[in-house]
């Protein structure tokens, strides 16, 4: 019996020293973010990396998912009459729940696991190392411009994911079905909130952009020095963005209101 | 084809340059010290009250057996990794009690040549090589930009400055990680297996290269190897690390050491250059 308990108490304290470990990886951050340098050249590259190279595949995700989510609206909402309604039901989806985890998943993906991987092997070939022997914070000149950029990008894909939803449903609704293209924009509009709605979106894309980004480059930064340790490290990064996306959009949507 | 270091005598100028500005040092002086130290890795322990010294302004050579503890002596002298127990000397200060920022001054001192060049991927070879003087912040980009050259024709590398390191070949690699960690005029330079993977003409132009460095910017220099020709060639100082025990000397020491086991260290590499060329 006691060898099931001792591992339970490991497990927790290993997770207890990963969570300080992650507070103090977090604290060293934001300490790299407000002071110089700035780090604007490689903020910029990552930028690139991070949100530009990701504009393909949140375009069409989200045109996917309008299209899906517009189709089978219309199938439900035919039903009882209430098919004008398809707008509505698709820019509330889009903008208030998948538009921004769906946008985090994807970038926790692309990007994080991009991230994570690439610091993982500076660790394994010990590049960061060879950043501190010449005296070169591999917090400020690596990590904060990925951080930073992911922070950032999240919440311009988030919107150019809903964008794409609304078109992909638009696509379906007017064009498929033969709706009426007045009823799906002035349901949408008459539907979304500014407050409630555009703003509660980009809270979240905004979390969701800084947690993505913390973890993967904790991830990769923590990683161990082999191969084995940067899949591990990438593999990690993923799941454990996941679903920290998944249970703060819970949090977040019950302490907004719904 | 790289040049060789002798022929390039815009180098030599940019080391005579470089020479310039090192403050004159005296030999005999211990640059380095380790004193009792003692270093475990989780439950593996690699050396247990280690004690050891670098003379300053020479060749240093740490050879051993495989796990012996060759590259940890050298991170213990960085502060990449943290003793257990006893004191790290550069110069006068115990690298292992040293904050942060203590250490980050103390690295201005020190440079470091890693085994696979340590040089960032996304960089060119002269971004690679300017980052040291660039986030010094201290010269403008022109001035930058002219040590950065002739840092790099001082080891032999010339029209690389676009290339990124995955371009280039193992010896090239090395010089340009050799570049980036001189370029900051460091009074330490700590090479871990310079020579490793290279072919043996190689091998013979960054001896010559490490050797110029050496005697021109008088450098201490403390390099961790494998390969006993290569350390007969150009050791001043030669520790070995054999089984725990520590066993230090001059090249001349070593070759006719009465100590068994040092004999037989030696021998082993002779007695295989013998059976090869027996086959």
């Amino acid at each position: 019996m006691a060898n099931p308990i001792s591992e339970l108490g490991y497990k927790a304290l290993k997770f207890v020293q990963a969570l300080g470990n992650l507070a103090a990886f977090t604290a060293a951050v934001a300490w790299a973010i407000v002071r110089p340098p700035s780090r604007f050249g490689g903020f910029v590259r990552e930028l690139y990396k991070l949100g530009v190279l990701s504009l393909v595949i949140i375009c069409v995700s989200g045109l996917a998912v309008g299209m899906v989510l517009g189709l089978q609206g219309y199938h439900t909402l035919v039903r009882f009459g209430a098919q004008q309604s398809v707008g509505e039901l698709v820019g509330l989806s889009l903008i208030r729940e998948l538009g921004p985890v769906l946008t985090a998943l994807l970038v926790a993906g692309r990007a994080g696991s991009a991230t994570a991987a690439e610091i993982g092997t500076m660790v394994a070939t010990e590049q960061l190392n060879g950043l501190r022997m010449l005296s070169i914070d591999p917090i400020s000149l690596v990590v904060k411009p990925k951080a930073l950029a992911m922070l950032c990008s999240t919440p311009l894909l988030t919107g150019l994911f809903v964008l794409c939803g609304i078109y992909g449903g638009y696509v379906v609704d007017v064009g498929l079905m033969k709706g009426d293209p007045g009823s799906y924009m002035s349901g949408l509009r008459s539907a979304v909130d500014f407050h409630n709605d555009i703003e509660c979106c980009l809270l979240k894309a905004v979390i969701f952009g800084t947690l993505l980004g913390l973890i993967a480059t904790f991830r990769g930064y923590n990683s161990e020095p082999t191969s084995e340790g940067v899949s591990a490290a990438t593999t990690s990064s993923v799941v454990i963005s996941s679903v920290s996306v998944l249970l703060m959009d819970y949090v977040i949507t019950a302490l907004w209101g719904v | 084809m790289v040049p060789s270091v002798n022929e390039s005598e815009q180098g030599r100028q940019g080391l005579q340059a470089n020479a310039a500005a090192q403050a004159p040092q005296q030999a005999g002086q211990q640059a380095v010290a380790l004193d009792r130290v003692s270093m475990s890795y989780g439950q593996r322990r690699v050396f247990n009250s280690l004690s050891c010294s670098f003379p300053q302004g020479r060749i240093s050579l740490i050879l051993g057996g495989s796990g012996s503890g060759k590259s940890t002596i050298l991170r213990l002298i960085g502060g990449l990794a943290q003793a257990q127990s006893g004191r790290v000397l550069v110069g006068s200060e115990d690298v292992t009690h040293l904050s942060q920022g203590g250490l980050n001054v103390l690295r201005r001192k020190l440079g470091m040549l890693f085994q696979g060049g340590a040089l960032l991927d996304s960089y060119s070879v002269f971004e690679n090589v300017a980052l040291p003087l660039r986030e010094q912040r201290r010269k403008n980009p022109a001035e930058i930009g002219t040590e950065v050259r002739a840092t790099l024709n001082a080891v032999g590398v010339s029209d690389a400055d676009d290339l990124l390191p995955g371009e280039l070949s193992g010896g090239m690699l090395r010089r340009v990680a050799l570049a980036r960690a001189i370029i900051g005029k460091p009074v330490i330079l700590l090479c871990d297996e310079p020579f490793s993977g290279l072919d043996p003409l190689t091998i013979r132009r960054m001896e010559a290269l490490l050797v110029q460095i050496n005697r021109e910017l008088r450098m201490t220099m403390i390099i961790v190897s494998h390969d006993i020709q290569s350390t007969f060639r150009m050791a001043d100082h030669i520790v070995l690390l054999l089984g725990g025990k520590v066993i230090e000397g001059t090249a001349e020491q070593m070759r006719h050491s009465q100590q068994p086991e040092v004999a037989e260290f030696f021998s082993e590499g002779t007695e295989i250059a013998t059976a090869r060329g027996a086959i």
